[in-house]
């Protein structure tokens, strides 16, 4: 599910296209937004605080087969929301988790893994090692 | 063994406000009958009761059902999210097949009497009964309701009902897609 909201719903929508016929999705609630408070703690020990208010949008389908899907993804995107609903649905149905986990969600998991490597590669180049101006002072 | 989730409101938004507007001209005309479509609950809700339902049952709005309602209860709690009140008393919504026992529910109390229980009655049907003569706020003259599924002595029920004015339960009774309010002020006389 981390996946699912991470990922954008294109790149969803076509890691979908990918596993061939559907079934039919009928909504069962949703998309719809609101909010969610959420909490934070100071130090991970600290009294639990209102960080602030986090627009969600959740939806629930149902597969053509009876299986209920919910998906909950931060922002406004209504159809990123509904992907992720069809995509839980799909997994709950034993004939074909193996192949949307492996069509959907390791190439999602893949990539948001390639684009916290790139983010985190970017930041490592522009580090300041305080070592090399202590060293140049003496 | 709880029936398949389906689908509520289509149009949230306009569906709830156009069911409120019938429930709210029903409590103004007590026994108008408004007609209320556009939901199909799992048996054995009927749409009417289940729009009234989506329109006013919020987390903050306790329901007792009655065990006849055990198969809609999960479509019911989730699409209104509504907390399970085992004892009528603390109930603001209650669900019925046929008249429930009215005295073991909320009337409220004279100094906050909006805080009683409003009780969703499911019949038969709210046409083809014998016929009930309503005076009251509301009513220029009589009119006549006549609902299936009332019991024998619902008249003698009622008027104990209306002596606890300005507490009182107030009711909404719900046939299919038909819907049609008795407020606590309507005076209820066999016709």
């Amino acid at each position: 599910m981390a996946v699912l909201a991470r990922a954008s719903d294109a790149a969803i929508a076509e890691r979908l296209d990918a596993c061939g016929p559907l079934p039919a999705f009928e909504r069962v609630r949703g998309p719809e937004q609101g909010l969610v408070m959420a909490r934070g703690r100071t130090g991970g020990g600290g009294a639990p605080f209102n960080l602030g208010e986090v627009t969600v949008t959740r939806c629930t389908v149902r597969a053509a087969n009876g299986l209920i899907g919910h998906a909950y993804v931060t922002g406004r995107n209504g159809r990123h929301a509904e992907l992720a609903a069809c995509v839980d649905a799909l997994m709950q149905d034993t004939a074909c988790t193996e192949t949307v986990e492996r069509i959907v969600i390791t190439p999602l998991e893949a990539a948001e893994h390639a684009r916290r490597a790139a983010t985190a590669a970017k930041a490592e180049a522009t580090k300041v090692h305080f070592f090399a101006m202590q060293n140049m002072r003496t | 063994m709880t029936a398949p989730l389906t689908a509520g409101f289509a149009d949230p938004v306009l569906d709830s406000q156009r069911c409120f507007r019938s429930v709210l001209d029903g409590m103004a005309r007590p026994g108008r009958i408004h007609t209320v479509s556009g939901v199909i609950p799992p048996a054995p809700l009927c749409s009417a009761a289940a729009a009234v339902l989506l329109t006013l049952a919020d987390h903050e709005t306790p329901l007792w059902a009655h065990a006849d309602f055990a198969p809609a209860r999960g479509w019911i709690a989730f699409h209104c999210g509504v907390p399970d009140a085992a004892d009528p008393a603390r109930a603001v919504f209650a669900l019925s097949m046929g008249l429930p026992d009215l005295a073991g529910f909320n009337p409220g109390t004279h100094e906050a009497p909006e805080t009683s229980a409003t009780v969703i009655v499911q019949l038969p049907s709210l046409t083809g009964g014998a016929p009930l003569r309503l005076r009251g706020p509301g009513l220029r003259d009589s009119v006549l309701l006549a609902p299936i599924g009332l019991p024998a002595d619902f008249v003698i029920v009622w008027r104990r009902n209306r002596g606890l004015f300005p507490a009182g339960i107030d009711l909404i009774l719900c046939a299919g897609e038909e819907l049609a309010a008795l407020p606590r002020t309507v005076a209820i006389e066999e016709a």
